[in-house]
């Protein structure tokens, strides 16, 4: 498996006039071709702005991508200019996002949406990029595609909108695709139409994505690998197997406690997680989960662990304690 | 003592990040931060210092004393503004004219204001026929040209109104007419600011909260929704001082507006109508003062605007 | 259940809302049918999760419910007060005794008041102390019950996260001593490790207190989780009601078995062999619902029949009720 996307050590800033935002503190990872990487989290942990930070989406100021690579195919995409980066995105990287209504213009029709981005990166006649439209429309599961194209944003449902997302992501054949929390707002039956329809399509074109989420269920349906984030770090990432039958980070084991089952009975409480993320205003110091962390020892407020290996599988976390067995690995 | 939520952590004042800043406080931070309006509000308390606190130094009986063998004297050291037509000092008469301008500005503003809450707050609350009906009333105000309506009202009710005594002066019964009708013209542009915002307002869930939890209605609209949208209303009662100044102002100068002797910028304008070439310095200083204030409340409403939307993007 | 009546208990609830057109004279063209005739009951102590998708009516169910909005048709009983017929006194009583928590922690506490007064509000609109000493201490009290110190009442909302907002917001739904709490997707604006605290906190008060809950929610996990009964709503009826595990293991209506089945579980192995019934298309409008049965558009099993008959509310296996043809 080659691999696609090698982002290492992704540091990135805001500047705020209440202090600088600490929001991802030197990430490494990096997705294969036709892999699925989960990138799962609560809110604040960075993993939308991580992502797009590879995309260079990250508005400068008072935004700041403090370092770090982004070796996309060979290439530093950090290093590139914007017009460089524009020609990246929607062809060789494309990103959806949660609520399809703003990333659409209400104003134009989806047809003139979808072939803007045919006609200029791959450089189709207007006739050419309306078929190719019409076809990607029923690639995604919209009926009667060719009379929709003059239809406008409004008058679609949530999870047509959804798709019509995908439709345009999918125009100039990505190799990556960046998903952002893109079925959080939408119904659960709906969800699942929208994840059969992305696992369907990623089969068939051997697409790398990047599934941003907090759901996970979600990731359990359609990721091969996952990431788990907090606080800006990366504190966890194994094979979706691996995560969830031997889960080694306490993060991750509290955060799958903390999950009731829609086919179990119910057996126990709920676990919760005492306490809050830490503020993002203030620099990093010692492991972010060490003040809610029930096996965490002094070291882990001074020294922030790193990512390493445990056990076999390529399952790394950045943890100093066992959770099994609650001593020092 | 016990908490029913136990296995939680009880959070303490030192949990929270920040230590207790009131939305007050963030406020006057981002109001500090704009330059122009601070250069306002200072310019203007100068003014109001001008008018008010000069009274100590100038009586009104001076103000009035009119000695016509030194009439329309230009500016010299006895009359540092000059003397008007019929020998009057300008400067004490500006002391006095910016205490009625300013009050009137004041006043009237209170008048619109009251009016425009009221009239904005029942017909946003209430809708229906309530708003049907309130909102007619208000267009068909802002319909008739306000012209028309001040120089009917003023024809009507002038000299009807007796004189009242306001901290030792004896203001003619046409300031408080005056303060009517302005503030009895401009209240329509508030109260459909007020109603949209309530419009809005009450369909959010802490306003159902309180219905839920069976406050009363007057109580909802007075101490839920109406806090709520201070932000427009300060800023247009602001901006509604200057609007009232200047209104005052050509009321004055179609003849209408605050009778002689009492002075005020405005009428001072009026009366320097026959001699704007011959002896400037008698609509030069009243003009300059109003333009100072108007001037100066339009950087503080500004201000005042930036600072209390929390949509904008200050601090 | 020991004979008592049930605390609640909701009969053919209906609320439509009116589409007006026109600009000067407006003439009703149509109505939002967002609730339209559901009936059940929730005995004393006990949660009855309310579910379904966006657009089934569920909110406007809860508030319906409890009189924020007058409803169209039906009858409401809450400890034996007649909802709809209340006024006056008898109306501030039934807000005393059930109360309401609301989805948006941001928008459901006046941003301009500080916590005390919103925790408080309750207890001066019903006069349930003498003095603001007396209040302040009760205010106390109730911050601690769920977790936050009595010092913090001074503060203001902004200066709180989403799970602390809520938890105030559940202080203010105990401060009148209520019995009914309509609880409407309480949990839905929060993290996930956020969301267990503010399930966990609810249990706690209910136990301790005797509460019993209306819980609305579409996280179909969490509401096996807290509920003793569930009842599935879609497009403004309930089409199933039934004991939590008797209707997670046997859904007998159609779209609560697709419903199940979308919902994704954290177990890699076990969701990517699940079966799963895709419905097709979108929910229709409530404007104009299908004819008959309001699901027969979508239904994989529909006939004729469901396209023109409304299907029975009716028994079909011990406490487990539905609304199909095909059961």
């Amino acid at each position: 498996m080659t691999t696609l996307l090698d982002v290492k050590d992704l540091k990135t800033r805001f500047h705020t006039p209440e202090g600088t935002v600490y929001a991802v503190n030197g990430i490494s990872f990096h997705v294969d071709e036709g892999e699925t990487l989960a990138v799962v989290g609560e809110s604040g942990c960075g993993k939308s702005v991580s992502m797009m930070s590879v995309l260079q989406l990250i508005l400068v100021p008072p935004g700041e991508i403090a370092g770090g690579k982004v070796i996309y195919r060979g290439q530093d995409l950090l290093k590139k200019t914007e017009q460089e980066m524009e020609s990246i995105r929607g062809k060789e990287v494309a990103m959806i996002f949660q609520d399809p209504m703003t990333s659409l213009n209400p104003v134009l029709t989806i047809g003139r949406q979808i072939c803007e981005s045919l006609r200029t990166h791959l450089g189709l006649d207007q006739k050419a990029a309306e078929k190719r439209a019409v076809e990607l429309l029923e690639l995604v599961g919209i009926s009667d595609p060719a009379n929709r194209l003059g239809d406008f944003p409004h008058q679609f449902s949530g999870g047509m909108r959804q798709r019509v997302m995908i439709a345009m992501a999918l125009s100039c054949n990505p190799s990556l695709l960046i998903a952002d929390e893109p079925t959080t707002a939408l119904d659960v039956t709906i969800q699942a139409q929208i994840v059969e329809l992305v696992t369907k399509i990623r089969n068939t074109v051997h697409m790398a994505v990047i599934w941003i989420t907090h759901d996970l269920g979600v990731v359990a349906g359609i990721a091969d690998r996952v990431m788990v984030m907090y606080a800006g770090f990366i504190v966890e990432e194994a094979g979706v197997i691996d995560l969830y039958e031997n889960p080694c980070h306490p993060y991750t084991s509290a955060l799958l406690g903390a999950l009731p089952r829609v086919d179990r009975r119910r057996d126990r409480r709920l676990k919760s997680i005492p306490g809050a993320p830490p503020s993002l205003l203030m620099e990093p110091h010692g492991c972010p989960f060490s003040t809610r962390c029930e096996v965490a020892v002094e070291r882990c407020k001074s020294e922030n662990p790193s990512l390493t290996p445990v056990g076999k599988n390529h399952h790394n976390i950045a943890c100093w304690i066992d959770i099994k067995t609650g001593v020092a690995r | 003592m016990e908490s029913a939520a136990d296995h939680i952590a009880v959070l303490t004042p030192d949990d929270l990040e920040t230590p207790p800043i009131s939305l007050r406080q963030l406020t006057w931070r981002r109001f500090r931060r704009h330059k122009l309006a601070f250069v306002g509000a200072v310019v203007l308390m100068m003014l109001f210092v001008y008018s008010f606190g000069g009274a100590f130094f100038v009586s009104e009986d001076y103000a009035n004393f009119n000695d016509t063998t030194i009439s329309l004297n230009a500016p010299s050291q006895i009359h540092p503004f000059g003397t008007d037509a019929i020998g009057r000092d300008i400067l004490a008469r500006t002391i006095y004219g910016g205490q009625i301008s300013l009050l009137i500005g004041m006043t009237a503003v209170i008048v619109e204001t009251v009016l425009g809450i009221l009239v904005g707050a029942l017909a946003g609350y209430y809708g229906g026929v309530v708003d049907n009906i309130l909102m007619r009333i208000t267009e068909a105000m802002l319909n008739i040209p306000e012209i028309f309506l001040l120089i009917v009202m003023a024809k009507f009710f002038g000299g009807k109104i007796p004189d009242i005594i306001f901290f030792g002066r004896v203001l003619s019964g046409s300031v408080v007419l005056i303060v009517l009708i302005i503030g009895g013209t401009a209240w329509m542009y508030l109260a459909r600011i007020v109603r949209a915002e309530f419009l809005s307002l009450k369909e959010r869930d802490f306003v159902l909260a309180a219905r839920a939890t069976g406050t009363r209605n007057t109580d909802i609209i007075f101490m839920h929704i109406l806090p709520n949208c201070l932000a427009p209303i300060i800023v247009t009662a602001t901006l509604g001082v200057a609007n009232a100044i200047l209104t005052e102002a050509y009321i004055s100068f179609l003849g209408l507006g605050v009778q002689p002797p009492t002075a005020t910028w405005g009428n001072m304008l009026d009366s320097a109508n026959n001699y704007l070439e011959s002896a400037p310095w008698l609509w030069i200083f009243p003009g300059l003062l109003i333009l100072l204030t108007v001037l100066s409340i339009n950087f503080l409403g500004d201000g005042l605007r930036d600072a209390l939307d929390p949509r904008s993007r200050a601090v | 259940m020991n004979g008592t009546l049930p605390l609640v208990i909701v009969e053919n609830l209906t609320k439509h809302f009116p589409v007006m057109r026109g600009i000067v004279i407006q003439r009703k063209v149509g109505a939002v049918r967002a609730v339209d005739g559901i009936s059940f009951i929730i005995e004393q102590g006990e949660t009855l999760g309310l579910v379904g998708e966006s657009g089934c009516g569920k909110t406007t169910a809860g508030r319906t419910l409890l009189g924020l909005y007058p409803a169209t048709a039906g009858v409401v009983t809450i400890d034996g007060h007649n909802v709809r017929s209340a006024r006056g006194r008898e109306m501030l009583l039934v807000r005393r005794i059930a109360q309401m928590i609301f989805q948006d922690p941001y928008a459901s506490l006046n941003p301009r008041w500080t916590v005390h007064s919103i925790v408080s509000e309750p207890l001066r609109v019903h006069h349930l102390f003498k003095t603001e000493a007396e209040r302040v201490e009760r205010v106390q009290e109730l911050m601690g019950l769920v977790g936050l110190s009595g010092r913090l009442i001074n503060r203001f909302p902004h200066e709180f996260s989403g799970g602390q907002r809520q938890r105030i917001g559940v202080a203010r739904a105990l401060a009148s001593d209520p019995r009914f709490i309509v609880c409407d997707e309480p949990i839905s604006a929060l993290d996930v490790s956020i969301q267990a605290q503010v399930v966990n906190l609810l249990e706690d008060l209910q136990d301790r207190f005797g509460l019993t809950y209306l819980f609305i929610a579409h996280d179909l996990s969490m509401v096996r989780h807290i509920c003793d009964r569930v009842a599935v709503m879609y497009l403004g009826v309930i089409v199933e009601l039934a004991d939590r595990n008797e209707l997670y293991e046997h859904p007998l209506h159609p779209y609560t078995g697709a419903l199940l089945s979308s919902v994704p579980v954290p177990d890699p192995r076990k969701d990517r062999t699940r079966h799963r019934i895709i419905l097709a298309g979108d929910v229709p409008s409530p404007i104009n619902p299908p004819s008959g049965c309001r699901f027969h558009p979508r239904c994989p099993l529909a006939d004729e029949r469901c396209s023109l008959e409304v299907p029975e509310w009716r028994l079909a296996a011990p406490s487990h009720w539905v609304a199909c043809h095909k059961v």
